[in-house]
């Protein structure tokens, strides 16, 4: 099987700046790591024609510290985040999350701004980012803007990015108290998340849920009856009111339901 | 595009967003990187680049431009891990073989049981059951002379 590219467009970028003069004058699909795009070019579901090859800009690979703010490149990738001191006293649950997606050859391309911007609900990071209040920054040629992850997806596989801007970064304040993250597949790597959360235990405890929903979501009115102090019975009950998953080729709404409480559950145990 | 394929300096002319798989295979007639499920689940097709395995079909060869690219061609054909491989019976159709022994010569030292299975967790084999290779990858480890390793912990 040989995947068909006449007909595709491709153009590389030298910089950052060439890259969003680029995508304004000549709109085309970033690529970055390519563990989503390839897939669905061997499918033939790729849709696009035109790309901008972004994955050499090493302005978009760093991990720093902006005074308190945790400042990751859109194209580090799982295995640098793994590998990060930084990321890794900060936002353990990234590292776990991380851990988990793919193999070790999709861990060395896949990158985390690529999984943020696929906008699968199935993204594993993207709870690990919503629980952590995670900022999304996005810059075009004119401009620079930051958007709370909780209000950058508009729907499924929709996102408030226009086609002139890239994502370059993702920023992430500080987090109190006990982080945790799940995952629940059919396999320990490689499996699209069937049901993920990422978790933060402090006085107001912070949940995300993906799978469960069009988009990443946190689960206010649990976090809510928890931090008031609600039993774990109460909140699990609250939770099941609170989501709504699907039914897909992956699993039932039933099942997920009756996971996402056990996850709860699981969560509040772990980190007492 | 140019880059260095084991060890030697390359030219192709394939389409820029060509499979680097397909021009390992196609235009450099190296069929020893396999193709398995083109979708990044199996990796039969890994290769490393620049000392990390990647999947080589979902890496379009502009991506591999500069780059050192090591294939299973690469370590000629007398590897011990290749001959640990036939030894304990690593191998049977063969299709995933290339691309487990491209993972394993990553392995950082002294790896336990637990650290090779973390990283054939992107290597998939449909008809060994595992434990032949995992054996076949411990023995190496445990040898005095090894051949190649590339450390990909840099
Ligand atoms: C075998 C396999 C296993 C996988 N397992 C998991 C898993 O366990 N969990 C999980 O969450 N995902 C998984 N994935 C999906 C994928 O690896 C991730 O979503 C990855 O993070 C995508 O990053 P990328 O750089 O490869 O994106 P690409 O494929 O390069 O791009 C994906 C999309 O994002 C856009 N894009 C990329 N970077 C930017 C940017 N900086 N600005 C704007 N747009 C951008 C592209 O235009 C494209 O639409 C898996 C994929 C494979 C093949
Ligand atoms: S053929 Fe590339 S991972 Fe299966
Ligand atoms: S030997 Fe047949 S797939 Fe592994």
């Amino acid at each position: 099987m040989r995947a068909i590219v006449e007909g595709l467009d491709l153009r590389r970028a030298k910089s950052l700046d060439d890259a969003l003069h680029i995508l304004r004058d000549d709109p085309r699909t970033p690529m970055a790591g390519n563990t989503d795009l390839y897939v669905a070019l061997n499918f033939g579901t790729l849709v696009p024609r035109r790309f901008l090859d972004i994955r050499a800009l090493s302005e978009l690979r760093e991990i720093s510290l902006n005074g308190d703010v945790l400042v990751i490149g859109a194209l580090t990738t799982y295995t640098s985040l793994i590998r990060s001191d930084v990321v890794g006293s900060r936002l353990p649950m990234l590292v776990e999350a991380a851990r988990q997606v793919g193999g070790a050859q999709i861990q060395n391309r896949g990158t985390l701004g690529g999984n943020v911007a696929n906008a699968s609900p199935a993204g594993d990071s993207l709870p690990v980012l919503a629980a952590a209040d995670a900022t999304i920054v996005l810059r075009s040629a004119a401009a620079e803007r930051r958007v709370p992850i909780t209000q950058f997806y508009t729907g499924y596989r929709t996102t408030v990015m226009r086609p002139d801007e890239l994502v370059v970064a993702i920023e992430v304040p500080p987090v109190e108290g006990r982080q945790w993250f799940r995952k629940v597949g059919t396999r320990a790597a490689q499996a699209i998340s069937k049901i993920v959360v990422a978790a933060v235990r402090t006085s107001a405890p912070r949940i995300a849920f993906g799978s469960v929903a069009p988009t990443v979501v946190r689960v206010p009115e649990t976090e809510r009856a928890l931090a008031d102090g609600a039993g774990i019975d109460e909140a699990a009950q609250i939770l099941s009111r609170e989501i709504k998953p699907i039914d897909d080729i992956r699993s039932t709404a039933e099942y997920r339901l009756r996971v996402a409480a056990n996850l709860l559950r699981r969560f509040w145990e772990e980190t007492s | 595009m140019r880059f260095t394929l084991n060890g030697k300096d390359t030219d192709v002319s394939a389409h820029p967003m060509t499979r680097l798989l397909d021009v390992l295979r196609e235009e450099c007639g190296l069929t020893g990187t396999k193709e398995g499920c083109g979708e990044g689940e199996c990796g039969a097709c890994t290769v490393l680049i620049d000392g990390d395995p990647v999947c080589s079909c979902l890496i379009p060869v502009a991506q591999a431009e500069g780059a050192e690219v090591l294939t299973i061609e690469g370590l000629g054909n007398d590897h011990p891990l290749q001959h640990l491989f036939m030894n304990e019976v690593g191998a049977q159709c063969g299709i995933c073989t290339p691309g487990m022994i491209m993972t394993a010569i990553t392995l950082g030292p002294e790896p336990t049981l637990d650290d090779v299975k973390t990283a054939l967790a992107g290597n998939l084999c449909r008809c060994t059951g595992y434990s032949a290779i995992y054996r076949a990858i411990m023995k190496w480890r445990q040898m005095p002379d090894p051949g190649t390793q590339v450390s990909a912990a840099r």
